[in-house]
Formats: C-alpha cells, sequence, structure tokens
C-alpha cells in the first residue's frame, strides 16, 4: 500500500517523468545522456542551495538569503583567490565556515529574539548581498590551476560529460536524505515544522535544532557558491539575484508544504529536475521566449499549491472517518 | 500488589503545596497523596487550582511553599523535562503529539533506538508495535499520526508518557473531546496502568466517569483542599456539595414568572457526535428557559448548536411551526436569533472598534454591508441604547476595550437587541461583572421577558438562574436531565439534580 505521506513524492515524481516523456516525444533528442548531464551541470548550484531550503521549509521557515550567500561566496573565493596566495581549499574551508556561521547566526536571531524568519532572512539578504558589494562591484574573473583542474574532472558516459559539480549536487541530496529521514536532527527539523509549542513540551531542543537548520542553510548556500564559481569561473556580486525564490519553488514543486512538516528532500531534486526541463525543452525549441520557463514553473507552482491543498482536505476527511471508525470499532467490542 | 488496608506508601506525596501569583492564592497548603494502583481524581470547579496544581507538580511551575516526595525522596522538578526523567508524565487534552510525524516516531522523538548515528527505523517501529499492542491497540506504526482518531491518539500519548516515566501519570481532562466509546477506549487503557501499579491522576468535569474509573478524590474550591475521600464510601451528591461549597438551603424567591405565549422556537433531536447529546426543547414568547449545570455540562454547546455556532449533526429546528435550517449564525441571524457568547473577550467585543461600531456591528451584518446604515441612524440607536441600559461611558468614540466588563457585557446586549430579536440566546451574562451590573443584567432580562421575547439563558450562578427563569432545564454529561418548572426550581433542586445518580438517562 502507498502511504498518503508518500504521495506528493509520487506526483512530482509523475510529473517529471510525464514532462520528460512529453519533451522527448517532441525532441527525440532530449533523451540523451549528454542533456541528463547538462540538467545536473546547470543545475548544481541550485541543487545544493535547495536541499538547505528543504530544510528550511520543512522546520516550516523561510530562508531568502541564500542567493545573496551565493554571490557573496563567489566574489569571496575570486578576491581571495586574486589578492592573495591561499590555497582555493583553504578559501573554500574559510568561506564554508563564514557562511555557516552567518547562517547560524540568522537562527540564532530567530529564535532568541523570537523574530520571523522572513525579516530576520530578508536582512541577511541585504547583508550579504552589501558585503559582496563592498568586495568588489566588478566581476572578478578566477584564474587558478586548481580551478581549472577541477573543472576538468568528468565522467565520461556515452560521449556526455558529467562534471564535479554534478556529482556534489548528487551527493548532497543523499546526506540531505539521509540526514533528514535517519538522524535525530532530521527528526527535530520535522518535529519544529509539526508545532514549535508540541515539539518543545515533547523535549525537542528548539534553540539548537534552529540554529542548525540555518547553519545548514546557510552552509549549503556557501558550498553552492563555491559551485556556482566553478561554473562560471568568476565571482560577481550582481550574480543570483532571485535565486532563493527559484530554490523556494523546487521545494514546493517537490511536494513539501510550505508551512512546514511535510515533505522530502528527494522531492526537491525532482523539483530541480522539473525545472531544469522546462528550461532545456525551451533551448531545444530555439522560438520560445526564455520568459515562458517562468510562465511553466508559475503554473507548476500553482498546481501544486492547489494540490496540497486538496491533500489537506482529504486528511482532514479521513481523520473524520477514523473517528467513525474507532467509535463503532469499539462499540462492537463492548 | 495486594489491597493494603492501611494506606500503602504512596507514589508521591505532596504536603503544603502554596502557590501565590500577583494579587491572588492560588494554592493554599495543599497535601495530595497519590497511590500505586490508584487512579486519583482531583476535583473542583473552574479556578478552584487543579490546573496550577498540575503544574506544580510537573515543574511547569515552581511552587512557592511546600514538599514534593517521589518514592519517598524530595524532589524538586524545576521543568517538565526534569519532572518527566523522574517519573511524573502527563497528557493534555488537546493531543500534545506532531499529527506529521509517524506513530513510532512520535512515540519515541527524543529518544529514538539508534545504529551507529542513524535511527534504527525498522527496530523503531517493531518497538513502537510491541509498546502499543500492550494497550491492545493493533495500528501500523509507520502510519502518520494524523490518520487515527483522537481517542488513539491520546492512547499513544499516554503510552509515550507511561514509556518515559513510568511512575506517575497525570491525565488532564482527557476525555474533554472523546464521545462516549471513546471514552471506553480510553478507560480500558487506564484500567490496565492501574493494574500495573501506576499512580494516576484524573481530571475532569465529568462526574460519572469519576466515579466510573476513579478509586480516590481531592476535592478543591478556592486553593484549599475540601477533602479527600474514597469514593466508593461517598455519593455523587456529597462531592457536588463539597465542590460547590454552597449552603443548600433554598432562598425565598418572589419571581412573577408571567404567562408564557404562543410557541415560539421548537427544538427536536438536535445533537453533535461527541459536543452534546440529542435534545428537544420548546420555548415560547414571554418565557425565560434557563441553562443549569456543571462546567462542562453542555450549557455553551447547547447554545452554540441552537445558534449554528457548530453545525447540528442530527436533529431539526422549527420557527412558530415552520421547519428552519441553521447551518451557521448567519441563518440565525436571519431567523431573527441572537447570541450573547461566554467569552466576550474572545468571541463578542471587537477591542479595538468604538463603542457604536460595537453596537451596530450586528444590525449592519444583517442588512450586508452593501447598504449601510445612514449615520444618524447608527447614532440614533447607539444612543438609544446606552441610554436604555444605563452604559457608562465617556464617549461613543472610545474603543469597547476600555470599558469595564460589565458595561461591555451591556454593549455587546445593545448589538444584539438593536437586531430586534425573537429569540435571544445569553450564555453567562454575568461572567466577570461586579454586583451592581450583575443585577441590571438580571432586571434586563426580566424585562425583556416581559416584552414578549423568549430568551435562553445559560449560567452557572444558580441564584441567578432561579431568580429569572421560566423553566430550568439541567444538563449534565452533554445530556439534559431533568427540567424544572414552578416551585421545583430553587438552587437546592438544582443541585440535587446535578449530583443525583437516578437522573432520567
Amino acid at each position: 500500500m502507498i502511504r498518503s505521506t508518500y504521495l506528493p513524492l509520487l506526483i512530482t515524481l509523475a510529473t517529471f517523468v510525464l514532462a520528460y516523456a512529453l519533451c522527448a516525444s517532441a525532441y527525440p533528442a532530449m533523451l540523451s545522456f549528454r542533456v541528463v548531464a547538462n540538467l545536473l551541470t546547470d543545475n548544481a548550484f541550485l541543487g545544493i542551495a535547495a536541499v538547505g531550503m528543504t530544510f528550511v521549509i520543512l522546520s516550516g521557515g523561510i530562508d531568502l538569503s541564500i542567493g545573496s550567500v551565493i554571490a557573496f561566496t563567489g566574489v569571496f573565493l575570486a578576491v581571495i583567490l586574486r589578492d592573495t596566495g591561499l590555497h582555493p581549499l583553504v578559501a573554500f574551508a574559510l568561506v564554508l565556515a563564514l557562511t555557516t556561521g552567518f547562517g547560524a547566526a540568522m537562527g540564532a536571531t530567530i529564535h532568541y529574539l523570537e523574530m520571523p524568519p522572513f525579516i530576520v532572512t530578508l536582512a541577511g539578504m541585504f547583508l550579504a548581498r552589501g558585503a559582496a558589494y563592498v568586495l568588489s562591484t566588478e566581476s572578478v574573473p578566477i584564474t587558478h590551476e586548481f580551478y581549472d583542474t577541477l573543472q576538468d574532472m568528468y565522467w565520461k558516459i556515452d560521449g556526455a560529460r558529467f562534471r564535479l559539480i554534478g556529482l556534489v549536487m548528487v551527493l548532497t541530496f543523499v546526506v540531505g536524505i539521509i540526514t533528514a529521514h535517519r538522524t535525530r536532527f532530521g527528526q527535530n527539523v520535522y518535529a519544529l515544522g509539526g508545532g514549535e509549542q508540541t515539539a518543545r513540551l515533547m523535549g525537542v531542543p528548539i534553540a539548537a535544532t534552529t540554529i542548525g537548520i540555518y547553519a545548514v542553510s546557510g552552509g549549503l548556500a556557501g558550498l553552492s557558491g563555491i559551485v556556482f564559481s566553478l561554473y562560471t569561473s568568476a565571482g560577481y556580486s550582481l550574480a543570483t539575484v532571485g535565486v532563493e525564490l527559484d530554490a523556494i519553488a523546487a521545494v514546493v514543486i517537490g511536494g513539501t508544504l510550505l508551512t512546514g512538516g511535510y515533505g522530502f528532500v528527494a522531492g526537491t531534486f525532482f523539483g530541480i529536475l522539473i525545472m531544469g526541463l522546462i528550461q532545456t525543452y525551451i533551448v531545444f525549441d530555439g522560438t520560445l521566449s526564455s520568459w515562458w520557463t517562468k510562465i511553466v514553473i508559475g503554473g507548476l507552482l500553482f498546481a501544486f499549491i492547489l494540490l496540497q491543498k486538496g491533500l489537506t482536505w482529504a486528511a482532514e476527511k479521513r481523520a473524520a472517518q477514523a473517528r467513525l471508525r474507532t467509535a463503532t470499532g469499539s462499540a462492537a467490542l463492548s | 500488589m495486594k489491597d493494603v488496608p492501611t494506606p500503602d506508601r504512596p507514589v508521591l506525596h505532596a504536603r503544603g503545596i502554596s502557590k501565590f501569583f500577583p494579587g491572588t492564592i492560588a494554592l493554599d497548603d495543599v497535601s495530595v497523596r497519590l497511590m500505586p494502583g490508584e487512579v486519583h481524581a482531583l476535583l473542583g470547579e473552574n479556578g478552584a487550582g487543579k490546573s496550577t496544581l498540575i503544574k506544580c507538580l510537573t515543574g511547569a511551575y515552581r511552587r512557592d511553599a511546600g514538599v514534593m516526595e517521589l518514592d519517598g525522596q524530595e524532589v524538586d522538578p524545576a521543568s517538565t523535562a526534569e519532572s518527566q526523567r523522574l517519573g511524573i508524565g502527563t497528557v493534555y487534552q488537546e493531543v500534545n503529539l506532531l499529527p506529521n510525524l509517524t506513530v513510532a516516531e512520535n512515540l519515541f522523538l527524543g529518544r529514538q533506538p539508534t545504529r551507529g548515528r542513524f535511527i534504527a527505523r525498522r527496530r523503531m517501529n517493531a518497538m513502537a508495535r510491541e509498546v502499543l499492542e500492550s494497550y491492545g491497540l493493533d495500528i501500523d506504526p509507520a502510519e502518520p499520526l494524523s490518520g487515527y482518531s483522537v481517542a488513539i491518539q491520546q492512547v499513544i500519548a499516554i503510552a509515550r508518557a507511561v514509556d518515559m516515566s513510568g511512575k506517575v501519570l497525570i491525565l488532564d481532562e482527557p476525555t474533554a473531546s472523546l464521545d462516549h466509546d471513546e471514552v471506553q477506549l480510553l478507560f480500558r487503557v487506564i484500567r490496565q496502568l492501574k493494574a500495573r501499579g501506576l499512580a494516576v491522576v484524573f481530571i475532569t468535569h465529568f462526574l460519572d466517569q469519576v466515579f466510573d474509573i476513579s478509586d480516590r478524590a481531592t476535592v478543591l474550591r478556592n486553593g484549599q483542599v475540601v477533602g479527600e475521600c474514597l469514593l466508593n464510601e461517598v455519593t455523587q451528591h456529597d462531592v457536588v456539595t463539597m465542590m460547590l461549597g454552597r449552603q443548600l438551603e433554598a432562598r425565598v424567591q418572589n419571581r412573577d414568572t408571567g404567562r408564557a405565549g404562543k410557541t415560539l422556537v421548537e427544538i427536536s433531536d438536535l445533537g453533535k457526535r461527541g459536543m452534546i447529546d440529542p435534545f428537544s426543547l420548546t420555548i415560547h414568547e414571554g418565557e425565560v428557559v434557563g441553562l443549569a449545570g456543571l462546567l462542562g455540562s453542555g450549557r455553551t454547546e447547547t447554545a452554540n448548536l441552537i445558534f449554528g455556532v457548530v453545525p447540528a449533526d442530527q436533529g431539526k429546528i422549527t420557527l412558530r411551526g415552520k421547519a428552519i435550517d441553521i447551518t451557521n449564525p448567519r441563518d440565525a441571524v436571519a431567523h431573527r436569533f441572537a447570541l450573547c457568547p461566554e467569552d466576550r473577550k474572545v468571541d463578542g467585543i471587537v477591542g479595538d472598534l468604538s463603542v457604536r461600531d460595537n453596537i451596530i456591528l450586528a444590525l449592519q451584518a444583517r442588512q450586508g454591508w452593501m447598504r449601510p446604515i445612514p449615520r444618524a441612524k447608527v447614532e440614533e440607536i447607539a444612543q438609544s441604547y446606552v441610554r436604555a441600559l444605563d452604559i457608562r461611558l465617556a464617549s461613543l468614540d472610545m474603543p469597547i476595550r476600555l470599558l469595564s466588563g460589565g458595561n461591555q457585557q451591556k454593549a455587546l446586549l445593545a448589538r444584539w437587541l438593536a437586531t430586534n430579536p425573537d429569540f435571544l440566546i445569553l450564555d453567562e451574562p454575568t461572567r466577570g461583572i461586579d454586583v451592581g451590573a450583575h443585577a441590571e443584567i438580571i432586571a434586563l432580562i426580566e424585562q425583556l421577558r416581559a416584552d414578549g421575547m423568549a430568551l435562553l439563558v445559560a449560567s452557572s450562578e444558580l441564584e441567578e438562574l432561579v431568580a429569572y427563569s421560566t423553566r430550568v432545564i439541567v444538563l449534565r454529561d452533554r445530556q439534559q436531565v431533568r427540567e424544572l418548572t414552578g416551585d421545583d426550581i430553587s438552587p437546592a433542586t438544582i443541585i440535587d439534580v446535578i449530583a443525583t445518580e437516578e437522573a432520567a438517562r
């Protein structure tokens, strides 16, 4: 039997399969490893950030800062590599510590000052974007042989190049899925999304969990920024504006409830792929404006919000029926 | 464990517990003994101190004086988590579990079995199944909690509390939202826990349930212990008398109930599962029908059901011989019904709106927002009611929250009187208002009745009910148990009916 909790995930999966089938029937060339490899590579940075966003939304929060954090990370790396002799790996560690700490600070603000995540991360968004501008207003190219080495790492299947950054995204998702479902931290995230007051009464460490969630989101935005800098070989403070909204869209299309508590990290993966697929279709078509991506994603979002509402209603109906069932059941017993 | 005649050592012994809040003494030198294998009922009207005592025992509040001994050891829990670790588990009326997690996840949240650093899900589900089977529940622990009824969720909450604590289990109104069969399911579980030697504290407003499941009771009134008793040695009458503490002498009332007019509203078999049993009621013009009963007996529920606040799932209402359909308050207002709710702060006044706007609200709502009542007319209506009801205010423009309780209540009454209702339902019209305003509201009720309006008044003030009611309907455990008329209406008979076990069922 399919558990009702998995229904949104299955619907996302079905949407993806259907969308891919439609694309492939229009352009058989889309049914190739090359397209799949590009899908992974092109959406790597967004996917990594969306994993963090999934945790945030599962807990009932929101993180608007990730687009700015990605841009900041890129500029920070570019400037460091241009002006100092630091090895990129050291720079990576530095920027990851910085972004994780930034996220943790936002989480602490949200928890201890009892501020809505929307406002706190909005402030974070401006702060990070501003910090990026302070470092450089120009696009700073990154030229380092280590970068070239990383960029040249790929696995060739059938002429398609599966690049390192795609692998990093897939690994992030795997770790994310395990964390969400097989660790106490993951369970606490779900518990927080189910109801903070109740979670507190049940002994969930609210402070540590909240801070942890935003630290994860910040850290993954940092990792996403590293991947983005590998993808573009540059750091630019105007880059990745609005990426947080794309990430939120991917999470929702992935079947996670915006109010928190219900959803899957794996769903977000397919949410990302669906969005990437639409983009690819438009490239293949060649005549459509790229704005159609936004229109289709908007439509999909609406569809998924309606779907979530429908599922909630269905669940309430089921609960009412369950009540009747136990009533008749225990009546039969007595 | 054998039945020991002398009280064996209590699991939890609280002595001389006191708790002060600014301006009041919530608990005054309260002592309770919880015996192993016993269900101990904590009884008392609202404000008697039951929940304060529970909060002190579970560490949610710090007590200001007194000693707590658990198994002979002095303890001083500083938080609910600590008292849980010590062995005191609590289950509340609203199930404190997470609907989005599975049954097993709820049972083991925070203490999941792990392999290495990861949760061993299969083992967790197996353990959950085992725990639940010991409670006679054969359910799939991998299903989300929300798929199960409130009664089953209660049992799961109990299982979690017992599993984590295991000495004392406090059940705070666990049956408040359960229907009869679900209560039986819960009671089976409680009896099992009793047999296991747990000390169970049971809090409820339903006296039948108290006598059904409890062995011992401690009765509180105004923050003090009135007495502790073994329930097989006392009657419900004794307990009610202890709880209410009222002298049962009948006060002489000079009541002029007048003659009831034509039949206005006829209610037959109106009910809602899990809220109130089906009841029938006929109300005539120029009549005040009183609703009496302990807290939780179904007074407010009756009022809300008639007014359509909660739609009924059976029964029908006829108005002047014609069947009408009331599924929401708008329908009720359209038929010239009116309801002044019990909690005026939450359900009644709109605090930041002016007194004038509050008074005109219901009338304007019935007219529809497209046809605003002219300003001059609004002023006239508001002025006339302020004068008629003697509402004391500086200006009609002041926000209503600045008025005193009694004046707020009168303004609310004015709101509904402005709609010129045929049938007025008042739920606790005199709660929390001073004595002067009290008398005025009673006078007003009599005035309205004399003018030919039909009224249904729910109140916990028996003397007051007796003063103005033509008939009194007594409710108990969400059922109508008796209708009193004429000379039978006195506080003593009402208490008698509430307490008597032979009440018509």
